[in-house]
């Protein structure tokens, strides 16, 4: 996976800046991807890039069970939240329905990477690259369970 | 092993387990609402173009229907929402549907305990991050996403990783100016809104005990604010005869071991809680109602799962008998049935005296979807359970989250008041 970086630094991302309450009853997915961020970053719509990657702190994701958080931003062309943590609500929508991949990074690769650098992502190896500051990094790999939905494509696919 | 423990591992079907486990767990009680039931529709119609039949569930009666984020219709596509619903439950044959309009509805947490949805010992999972609450009856209660509800609804089971948990023990009764309310805000305000992530929350000690089962709800739905996966309290002879009022006497109760293990255990002086207000834009910002004496009101709002059961609107009424209110107040009781007791009780009276208006119940403006949501700049103390930015509205207003009383008492004076200070 190779992308450029949208990065919010910032802690308790919530669902509720990720995509407002008032958005809730479309499931029309691409309408939801127009209001994606819309809480925090009026202008997000207008420059994320298919591939990209949202960088944040701790807890992203936090507050309501509303799928339509990860959704957002899949729709929009993000492929993975890189983030200190992860809500626990947020971190299995986005496995359970394979919409992106939430990727746990240490406080040095979260200090390293920087808004608009461009990273190269390799799950099998666990290892992040970024390619504008010639640095690679190591993620924390997905549990087993995890990383088995994952390889599956999503819950629905995946054979217990 | 603990309650929890026990309940998974029943329900796991194995003789013991432990935290981080990842099971597979048969599941009792499954709940959508007008949000995350269309959202289940539409993961229905997703994997039908894929080639799956979806033909029925894998057992209708044990799924419930609330109708509670956009009701009464905010607008066309609500009200479609809503139609989407009636046709689910009609070809999925899912009979207890709670129907605005049609006799008892509510938000889908309040009408879980109300109606004795769920039971003690029981693994209940909802399309809503406040699944939490229902934890208080001593059951499994976790939220869960569209796709994972969905999955349930065919599968009758979802993994769960076993959580730990935190062990929060109250000693002593609460005094009458602090609510559960101001308890679970305090213990936010010191793990923070991710100090219980992915960790059961679990409320122990003589405080619980001397505690109505309604404060005890409170206690468990605001687990979600901290992140928890679940909130949970061991039944009792209350929890007993709470549910027996309801109809419901026949269920399995599971209690923690003598030798049940708490990743931590925390305790808390009744005698020594304040009224507490977290300040915006987090649940963790808390202060003494009496350190904010000067912050000046736009709206007072009594409503949600968290804030509006029949207690919490008691509460209310106390403050509210024979003064008036000095900014906008509304009200919206949490469930027809609470709304009835408190007509029956005379607390809509007082409401309508004091000059607040009174609603029906909704999740309405605790999520900023409708019926009194904020503008910018507006500042509103509520009894509800989030203040994040634009959560009842505009970005730029402001939400203090507090207890029914601190609510009420600060409705009467325009700036946020401690009721001890009334005069």
């Amino acid at each position: 996976m190779n992308g450029g970086v949208i990065k919010y630094e910032r802690d308790n991302i919530d669902t509720d800046v990720i995509i407002p309450g008032p958005y809730l009853k479309i499931h029309d997915y691409n309408e939801l991807a127009k209001h994606a961020m819309e809480g925090l970053d009026k202008d997000f719509h207008s420059k994320v890039k298919e591939g990209d990657f949202i960088v944040a702190g701790r807890n992203f994701g936090c507050g309501s069970s509303r799928e339509h958080a990860p959704i957002a931003l899949a729709y929009s062309g993000i492929k993975a939240v890189l983030a200190l943590s992860f809500a626990r609500i947020f971190y299995r929508n986005a496995v359970d329905g394979a919409f992106l991949l939430p990727i746990e990074i240490d406080e040095n690769t979260y200090n390293n990477i920087s808004d608009k650098d461009s990273l190269e992502i390799d799950t099998e190896k666990n290892e992040i690259k970024n390619l504008t500051k010639n640095q690679t990094y190591k993620m924390k790999p997905f549990s087993d369970l995890i990383g088995k939905i994952i390889a599956a494509g999503g819950l629905f696919n995946y054979k217990p | 092993m603990n309650i929890t423990e026990k309940i998974l591992a029943r329900a796991a079907g194995k003789t013991s387990i432990s935290p981080d486990d990842v099971v597979f767990v048969n599941v009792d009680k499954v709940m959508v609402h007008d949000v995350s039931g269309p959202g289940v529709i539409a993961v229905f119609e997703k994997l039908k173009k894929k080639g799956m039949k979806i033909e029925k569930l894998w057992d209708a009666s044990k799924v419930w229907v609330a109708e509670d984020h956009f009701v009464p219709s905010a607008d066309m596509v609500s009200a479609q929402n809503i139609v989407l619903l009636s046709e689910f439950t009609k070809q999925f044959g899912i009979s207890k549907h709670f129907k605005y309009g049609m006799g008892q509805y509510g938000i889908c947490h309040t009408l879980s305990h109300e109606e004795a949805m769920v039971l003690p010992g029981e693994v209940y999972v909802g399309g809503d991050s406040h699944t939490n609450t229902t934890g208080a009856l001593g059951a499994f209660a976790a939220g869960l996403g569209h796709t994972d509800i969905a999955y349930v609804l065919l599968n009758g089971k979802i993994w769960f990783k076993v959580p730990k948990t935190l062990y929060f023990k109250l000693n002593g009764k609460l005094p009458n100016h602090v609510m559960a309310k101001d308890f679970i805000l305090k213990i936010i305000g010191d793990i923070g809104t991710d100090g219980a992530a992915y960790k059961t929350i679990q409320f122990g000690g003589n405080g619980i005990s001397e505690m109505s089962i309604e404060e005890r709800l409170t206690l468990t739905n605001m687990t979600t604010e901290a992140g928890a996966k679940s909130g949970i309290i061991e039944p009792d002879q209350k929890t007993r005869d709470y549910l027996d009022i309801r109809g419901a006497i026949k269920y399995d109760e599971v209690h923690s071991d003598i030798d049940a293990q708490y990743e931590e255990i925390y305790e808390y002086e009744a005698s020594e809680l304040e009224p507490i207000v977290a300040k915006p834009f987090s649940p963790e910002n808390i202060a003494e109602a009496r350190d904010l004496t000067t912050t000046a009101l736009d709206k007072a709002y009594i409503g949600s799962c968290t804030g509006a059961k029949y207690e919490d609107l008691q509460a209310v009424a106390r403050i509210l008998k024979g003064r008036h209110v000095k900014i906008r107040t509304e009200i919206l009781p949490a469930a027809i049935s609470i709304f009835r007791k408190a007509m029956d009780e005379g607390l809509i009276k007082i409401f309508m005296d004091a000059g607040a208006v009174v609603g029906p119940p909704t999740c309405g403006a605790c999520c900023g979807a409708h019926m009194g949501v904020l503008a910018k700049d507006e500042v509103c103390i509520s009894t509800t359970n989030r203040n994040f930015p634009g959560r009842m509205g505009h970005v730029e207003s402001k939400t203090y989250l507090a207890s029914p009383l601190v609510v009420a008492a600060s409705a009467v004076n325009g700036k946020i008041t401690d009721p001890r200070d009334l005069k």
